[in-house]
């Protein structure tokens, strides 16, 4: 026990209560969203640099990142010569490595741009084209028959598609987490709980914070649906976020065998429109839809939206909306009215704003780092020297490889990976344990899911919610897991 | 691989009827018998059901205590229960006609054959995803098998203000749950014209304890950023309103958990969603037995231990070399009648007189009204023609009762005929 009277340990690692330090940091980074945490974990590699990600939600992904659709784009279908087309392009071959020496789950199932009518199909050559302007050569026209045989499943009617094989879904919690844990093995300082209401100039940054003060020489805006916001605190009005409704449907995990590949639709004036798409935990995704509104608090479904999503679904896979729905979800993007990312410096005021991500911002985010970077040293940040970072490695949560309940090895060792909590999900107590005791520990139910997937599965806690429930109040009160 | 571990009979589930079925068939000298249980303690879903209405009326008992008598007398008839152990899926290839089961637990991977499974995975309420409710995702939100276990196996605290989701006896329990839990039951929520309990069960909530009933209306969003701090409800003429709440627990909605029988590719009953089962329950896959509320979502824990105990017997028929019947002829129901169970009959075991005593779990079909019928009369027909007319007593069939049909007309059915149908007037 601390002696009450006496110093504050210097505070190192992840805060979510309490004054925030009061020295001033190098650099401070607003926004734990995937961008980020893919931010901080790039600045981490500069030991001399002292660096503060603040967030105002109680974990990391919490905002636009944690609602989107899991997929590892090519970039084919981005508008060429875009900032955006670049970073996604760089930011797919960046994620894909280092998703390789991670263990973040990617299953490289490839895509079908499904056309369900001659307007469509007549399209298909001009994508093929925009592909190819994009550098992705590797697009190819699929026939009728090919498209069924690919896709038995698929509704009556399609016409023909445009096979797009490097198109891949990921597991977006653990690219995410996997950031954060080595931002935060390397110093940065990760700060939960923590909204910018003010921010000051005064040859440097103060924020006024929900926990107190926080000073910076450099700042990162990445606060994705509040990069406006923020930009106009530090007298920036260069774009208004608006933000765009994605509601989504996650289905039972019996609904994977239906579909091999991620089922896009033939973009129009509209946006990208609804897609079908397995997930890396073996389930299948529908969404989303996309509904602009002013009101960026409005993570809610609605009745409308799940109906429109069902329509859609049984005409791309009629057997699909047979099966159970496991989660309904909404998530908001960053709309700016403009098809690119909204990324600028401003030296006058050491900063640099990262708006306009859109859902994209997944794949991108490692190049979206490194473009910050060079960014933030134009505006006369001195990154010192750089070394290599302690690899990550993060649990398996996808179906592709073995999990830890089907690793005879690992539960020989630690009889935990084969006690499992969560039945629907199969999440052993070993796999929960860990995450509780991890460097970047979940603080609720939400969390705990995300990390692990106990209580995403088909009973929705039904059996496992109260003894989650009490994993997590057991830590809360220090006691082991 | 593992090596394959033989046993005579495993069963899946230790709840009521898994534990029925482990006692008489570890009695009856059916060898070695283990029941597998994925939980930290066997006796089902009555262990959070902390209220009375279990065992008989001479004997009453809660829920727990009825699930200790059912596991001590598994245990004392020689079954083997095995907790914390999960069975994940079927093995590929049958050993010597056994099917495998692939297991995992604290001790590792296993496969287990066995030359008779009983499937008793039992049932659970669909959650609010499923029903596709929509709105925010805060904390709160319980389904009634979340809300007791919660309660009544850890201590835990629930919010102070709860909407109930349903009417029926489980929505009552889990107003009751609430109470328990020092919180207050804002209202009982049911799209339905009327409560679907007991007339002295739905007054003595609504007058005695205050708890009102809100009659013809949906649950259309939940309301909240974090923690639920309401729910909108739509009544059948249009009229909307919110009701302050921090808790919702949907109840009801009861599915059979079908994971393992799906995976084994058992037949399922698109009315019960459970597996297509014959009279002794037997399911489509040989070896393969079936019983409780797996079948029936969802059914006294009274009425799913007779019937695992009745399983037995066809189980060691099956063990002595009994043939496994057909796929045969389905049985299904017409609405307002909306289950059925057994729901499959065997060409060639139609004859009456093989379905007396040696087949205990024959001595009726199970139904069910989505609407309540008054002075029903059942019908059942084969290719059209009218094979039986029951007349159900008097008084009105509920939906939250179950009918009963005798087997007196399977003598009268055409083994070359199409489907039975069930149907009510």
């Amino acid at each position: 026990m601390r002696d009450p009277e006496g110093p504050l340990p210097a505070p190192t690692g992840v805060t979510a209560e309490g004054a925030l330090p009061g020295r001033p940091y190098d650099v401070a980074i607003v926004g734990a969203g995937v961008v980020g945490c893919a931010i901080a974990r790039r600045l981490a590699r500069h030991p001399r640099l002292n660096v503060a990600l603040i967030e105002a939600r109680d974990d990391v992904g919490q905002g636009t990142s944690k609602a989107n659709t899991a997929i590892l784009h090519t970039g084919f279908d981005a508008v060429p010569g875009t900032l955006e087309a670049r970073l996604v392009r760089e930011g797919h071959a960046r994620l894909t490595a280092y998703a390789a020496e991670s263990g973040i789950l990617v299953e490289p199932v490839g895509a079908l741009l499904v056309a369900w009518d001659e307007e469509q199909l007549a399209a298909l050559p001009r994508l093929a084209a925009k592909a190819a302007a994009n550098s992705y050569d590797a697009a190819r026209a699929l026939g009728r028959a090919e498209l069924y045989a690919r896709e038995p499943h698929l509704g009556p009617g399609a016409l023909g598609a445009l096979h797009i094989p490097g198109e891949s879904v990921i597991c977006p919690w653990t690219t995410i987490l996997a950031y954060a844990t080595q931002a935060v093995r390397a110093g940065v300082d990760l700060h939960l709980n923590t909204e910018v209401r003010q921010a000051a100039w005064d040859d440097g940054h103060r924020l006024h914070t929900s926990r107190g003060v926080l000073r910076a020489r450099h700042l990162v805006n990445a606060a994705g649906l509040g990069a406006d916001t923020l930009d106009r605190r530090l007298g920036r009005d260069d774009f208004t976020v608006t933000p765009r409704r994605g509601q989504l449907l996650v289905f039972d995990k019996f609904a994977r065998p239906l579909v091999r590949h991620i089922l896009l639709p033939v973009p129009t004036a509209l946006g990208k429109g609804v897609l079908v798409a397995p997930t890396v935990y073996g389930n299948v995704l529908l969404g989303p839809t996309a509904e602009d509104l002013d009101d960026k608090r409005a993570t809610g479904t609605t009745a409308e939206g799940i109906a429109l999503l069902r329509e859609r679904g049984r005409r791309i896979l009629p057997a699909l909306i047979e099966e159970e729905v496991t989660a309904v979800y909404a998530g908001l993007r960053a709309a700016t009215g403009q098809e690119d990312y909204r990324i600028a410096a401003h030296p006058e005021r050491s900063y640099v704003t990262v708006g306009g991500i859109r859902s994209t911002g997944l794949t991108a985010s490692l190049a979206i780092a490194e473009h910050v970077t060079a960014l933030l040293a134009g505006t006369g940040l001195d990154l010192g020297p750089g070394s290599d970072l302690e690899p990550v490695r993060m649990p398996n949560l996808g179906e592709a490889f073995p999990r830890p309940h089907q690793r005879p090895e690992l539960i020989a060792a630690d009889p935990a990976y084969g006690t499992l909590v969560c039945h629907c999900e199969r999440v052993s107590l070993g796999e929960i344990r860990d995450a509780l005791a991890g460097p970047v520990p979940p603080r609720g139910p939400d969390g705990l899911r995300r990390r692990t997937r106990a209580g995403a599965g088909r009973c929705q806690g039904f059996y496992c919610g109260a003894e989650l429930r009490e994993l997590l109040e057991r830590r809360g009160r220090g006691e082991r897991a | 691989m593992t090596a394959v571990r033989q046993v005579d009979v495993l069963v899946v589930g230790a709840g009521p009827a898994g534990l029925a079925a482990a006692a008489r068939l570890a009695a009856a000298g059916a060898g070695r018998v283990e029941v597998l249980e994925r939980e930290a303690r066997p006796g089902g879903a009555p262990r959070h059901c902390a209220h009375g209405g279990f065992g008989t009326w001479t004997r009453p008992l809660t829920g727990p205590r009825y699930a200790r008598l059912l596991t001590a007398a598994a245990e004392r008839a020689g079954a083997v229960i095995r907790t914390r152990t999960t069975v994940l899926d079927w093995g590929l290839g049958a050993v010597s006609g056994a099917n495998v089961l692939l297991t995992v637990g604290p001790g590792g991977p296993e496969a287990l054959a066995a030359r008779a499974v009983v499937l008793a995975t039992g049932a659970r309420e669909r959650p609010r995803a499923a029903r596709l409710v929509p709105g925010t995702r805060p904390a709160g939100v319980y389904t009634t098998g979340e809300l007791q276990r919660a309660v009544h196996l850890f201590g835990q605290h629930i919010g102070t203000r709860a909407v109930v989701v349903g009417a029926q006896d489980v929505s009552y329990a889990a107003a009751r749950t609430v109470r328990t839990a020092g919180a207050e039951v804002v209202a009982l929520v049911t799209e339905h014209p009327r409560a679907r309990t007991g007339p002295a069960r739905a007054r003595s909530a609504r007058l005695v304890r205050g708890i009102p009933l809100l009659t013809d209306t949906t649950v259309t969003e939940l309301l909240g950023h974090g923690r639920l701090s309401g729910v909108r409800v739509r009544h059948r003429d249009g009229r909307t309103t919110v009701l302050p709440c921090d808790t919702v627990v949907f109840t009801g909605d009861f599915v059979p958990d079908h994971e393992l029988a799906r995976r084994g590719a058992l037949d399922l009953d698109p009315g019960t969603r459970g597996p297509a089962v014959h009279p002794a329950l037997h399911t489509t896959r040989p070896g393969v037995f079936a019983a409780g509320n797996l079948l029936h979502a969802v059914e006294p824990a009274g009425t799913a231990a007779r019937e695992g105990a009745g399983a037995a017997g066809a189980v060691l028929d099956h063990l002595a070399g009994a043939p496994w019947p057909r796929p045969g002829i389905p049985v299904t129901v017409e609405p307002p009648l909306c289950r059925i169970t057994p729901n499959l009959l065997d060409p060639d075991r139609l004859d009456p007189d093989r379905l007396g005593p040696g087949c205990p779990g024959a001595p009726s079909h199970l139904l069910r009204t989505d609407t309540p019928l008054s002075r029903p009369v059942l019908y059942v027909r084969q290719d059209g023609r009218l094979l039986h007319r029951a007349r159900l007593g008097p008084g009105t069939a509920q939906p939250y009762r179950t009918l009963r049909l005798d087997t007196s007309w399977h003598g009268r059915v055409d083994p070359a005929g199409g489907e039975v149908r069930v149907s009510a007037g």
